[in-house]
């Protein structure tokens, strides 16, 4: 049967399961549009193209699904960018379409043009021009089946607008495959007995598990192998929720911000069992310094990954599911009482904790908001954020009960990112409480979307801890820069700021508004200065039928620790300033 | 300190547009040098094979050869340093050459088992093949009569003996 381009693209995206698309029209793909106007797939109007980006990882991230946003050529396809990076850092499966000039305008600088693989290249997993409608078909059917197999990514396909209109025969493609193509799954029998023998003859081991484990799906196998083993678990931040926060075998979150204890298990556990993370230079610190004493199984999809910043002692590339599957059946169960005590003890004597100075002028600890939260919605809620300090009070005081809960830009660390992946993930969750947990600094970034929310009538709550700073940079120039507070202070000129002139929080100018920002959309916004008001107005948040912007002050000065200092190790860690 | 040494890969990428630029792109990001890099077609005509010559110790090879292996178009990577194999560079060089010491370099051209490939009044091209060696030599000898402009191809390698390199071996 003969179609167009256009029709071809709908009808593959069918296929393909898509069931919703985010983003906005243009000169360039208005054929495509065209087509969307009758199919079933649901379309997000979106405000910006950065924003359709996001949405489609957070809808991503949240299901394990492929997640698709549109753009045209030109801006749109530019806009697209810090999407793709993000969700190219933390390994999420996209496919993203744009609009292209005609085929015979490229390269003539036409209206709207820029060289959209050339700015995507490095930014994703793999991209296509498709010059040819012939091509078409296949390389969506190829597109998908990259973006999610293997090592998930972002793909990229560019589509003139002529090939969008051109006809041709449509066959579907059933089958595909690339020859230079074949990610491994299964790992090498040999290296996971070998892991095994240095896991039953290991005292003190640790499961350093990262985000992998969540994108394989090996959550499951993960619990049923420490819990027959019985090895602590500590995750980063990609991996929170891959075991429920309450599971006795569960340590925490390790890090530049994670426990004292998990990091001090790092330093002194004699195997390290690492599933589907990277040695982030978040996670490891100094890495001459970098768990010294221990054993190291790697485990991970990437070869690549394998031996780039830490040597280690047992590679097995391939799907961790499929690893920890054998394993489990090469090894016995074991005891490791008193490791775990020993590591319940460090956490006794250096617990997350923040200061409640109380009395009548008293800020509120944004801590205790995110713990609140956690007490309300039993650590079940779908949890998005940005980039930042309350990124890092979300990671520690919303410890996920369900992997894909923690919606979080871990490697790229693109502010903004959390409230359009919110309206993603409520898209795809629609009965689950969705909740941002922001920065001033990061929701002003991506607020543009707030239109988009009550178009498409999806409901999140915002809560913005609002410090009227970028709070993570104002603590590194407060510990590291002399107080000297260039450019981070969001409600003064230039943003320049010294401790003599901070502005007394009670006193600030609202800049914006996000009470009345919220009264502009028709949403319900709520400005909470006592801590007294915090939980009540966090339950009214969760009651409401429309979006809620949750504008709560805090005081410029609370500080994220635990802190491992950049380039220091991880046993130089900062418990307190105090 | 690691021992950094110089390495040849002969790469086989599907042969379509923007394959180099992947290549080309993957080193500027992650900060590898490339000393030399020729493409060219092979004896399957869906297939390119790119000879990318490298510095670098045992640990950025095996990086570079992951990221390579990572890019969607590479189909198979050899590194030759523990392989025998041959190495060629061609060389065009545009010497100046008059009447009376043309006689001379002809001579040195001779002994390189160089070729003469155009003669102007003032000047000649000589067209060398070779390994790096060889040519540098030459490009020594030369330069004394005066290089006016030289173009190379960059180094391409092949394994000796009955070793193939094919999508399919």
């Amino acid at each position: 049967m003969e179609k167009t381009g256009a029709e071809i693209i709908v009808e593959c995206l069918e296929r393909e399961g898509v069931s919703i698309v985010f983003g906005i029209p243009g000169g360039c793909n208005l054929p495509f549009f065209d087509k969307l106007y009758d199919s079933k797939i649901r379309v997000i109007l979106t405000r910006h193209e950065q924003g359709a980006s996001h949405m489609a990882d957070g809808y991503a991230r949240s299901t394990g699904k492929v997640g698709v946003c549109i753009a045209t050529s030109g801006p749109g396809a530019t806009n697209l960018v810090t999407g793709l990076a993000t969700a190219h850092m933390d390994s999420i499966p996209m496919v993203a379409i744009t609009g292209q000039v005609r085929t015979d305008a490229i390269g003539s600088d036409a209206f709207q043009e820029a060289d959209a693989t050339g700015c995507t290249r490095p930014v994703t997993k793999h991209n296509y021009l498709v010059k040819d409608v012939k091509d078409l078909a296949a390389v969506i059917r190829e597109a998908f089946y990259i973006a999610k197999s293997g090592r998930p990514g972002p793909v990229h396909i560019d589509v003139p607008v002529d090939v969008q209109r051109a006809v041709t025969e449509f066959v579907y493609p059933e089958k595909i495959s690339v020859r230079s193509y074949s990610p491994t799954i299964k790992g090498h029998a040999m290296q996971i007995k070998k892991a095994a023998e240095y896991i039953k003859n290991s005292e003190r081991p640790l499961l350093y598990v990262g985000g992998g484990t969540i994108l394989s799906g090996a959550c499951e196998e993960l619990r049923a192998f420490a819990e027959k083993m019985n090895i602590p678990v500590v995750t980063t931040l990609m991996a929170n929720g891959a075991l429920p926060y309450d599971h006795p075998l569960y340590m925490g979150p390790l890090g530049m911000h994670g426990k004292y204890s998990t990091n001090t298990a790092m330093q002194k556990c004699d195997l390290m069992i690492s599933c589907g993370a990277r040695f982030d230079d978040r996670v490891t610190g100094k890495l001459s310094s970098f768990s010294p004493h221990s054993k190291k199984i790697h485990f991970d999809i990437d070869p690549a990954n394998i031996g780039k910043s830490v040597k280690v002692d047992v590679p097995v590339v391939g799907d961790l599911r499929s690893i920890l599957k054998e394993l489990i059946a090469e090894t016995p169960k074991k005891e490791h009482k008193d490791w775990i005590h020993q590591i319940q003890a460090w956490d006794k004597e250096h617990p997350l904790s923040y200061k409640n100075n109380g009395g009548k002028d008293a800020t509120i600890k944004p801590q205790y908001v995110i713990q609140e939260l956690h007490r309300l919605t039993k650590g079940e809620a779908i949890v998005s954020t940005g980039v930042g300090q309350h990124q890092m009070w979300a990671m520690q005081w919303y410890p996920c009960k369900e992997p894909r809960h923690f919606l979080t830009s871990g490697g790229l660390g693109t502010m903004g990112y959390g409230f359009p992946a919110a309206i993603g993930a409520k898209l795809a969750h629609p009965k689950k409480d969705v909740i941002c947990i922001d920065g001033d600094g990061c929701f002003q970034m991506t607020m543009t979307e707030l239109a988009t929310t009550v178009t498409e009538d999806v409901k999140v709550i915002v809560i913005i801890l609002n410090n009227y700073y970028l709070g993570m940079v104002r603590q590194w120039q407060e510990l590291f820069y002399k107080e000297r507070f260039s450019a981070s202070c969001l409600v003064a000129e230039g943003g320049k700021r010294t401790k003599e002139n901070e502005p007394d929080p009670k006193l600030i100018p609202y800049i914006p508004d996000f009470k009345k920002l919220a009264d502009a959309y028709g949403i319900l916004g709520m400005r909470i200065t006592k801590t007294e008001e915090v939980t009540p107005a966090l339950e009214k948040a969760l009651q409401s039928k429309t979006s809620v912007i949750l504008d709560i002050v805090i005081h410029p000065g609370d500080k994220v620790f635990p802190m491992v200092p950049a380039g220091a190790g991880l046993d130089e860690i900062i418990v307190d300033m105090a | 300190m690691k021992k950094e040494q110089t390495h040849t890969l002969s790469v086989l990428v599907e042969n379509k547009s923007g394959v180099l630029a992947r290549v080309a792109g993957l080193f500027s990001a992650r900060g590898f040098n490339i000393d030399s890099l020729a493409v060219g077609k092979t004896e399957d005509p869906s297939v390119s094979r790119m000879t990318i010559v490298v510095k670098g110790d045992e640990s950025v090879l095996e990086q570079i050869e992951k990221q390579l292996n990572k890019l969607i178009d590479v189909i198979k990577i050899c590194d030759y340093i523990a392989t025998p194999h041959l190495e060629r560079d061609l060389a065009l060089i545009k010497v100046k050459a008059n009447k009376n010491n043309r006689s001379e370099l002809l001579q040195i051209i001779d002994i390189f088992r160089a070729k003469i490939v155009d003669v102007a009044d003032d000047s000649l091209i000589v067209e060398v093949t070779g390994d790096e060696e060889k040519i540098a030599a030459l490009i020594s000898m030369v330069s004394s009569f005066g290089i006016l402009e030289m173009s190379r191809t960059g180094i391409v390698a092949m394994a000796r003996g009955c070793s193939i390199l094919t999508v399919h071996s």
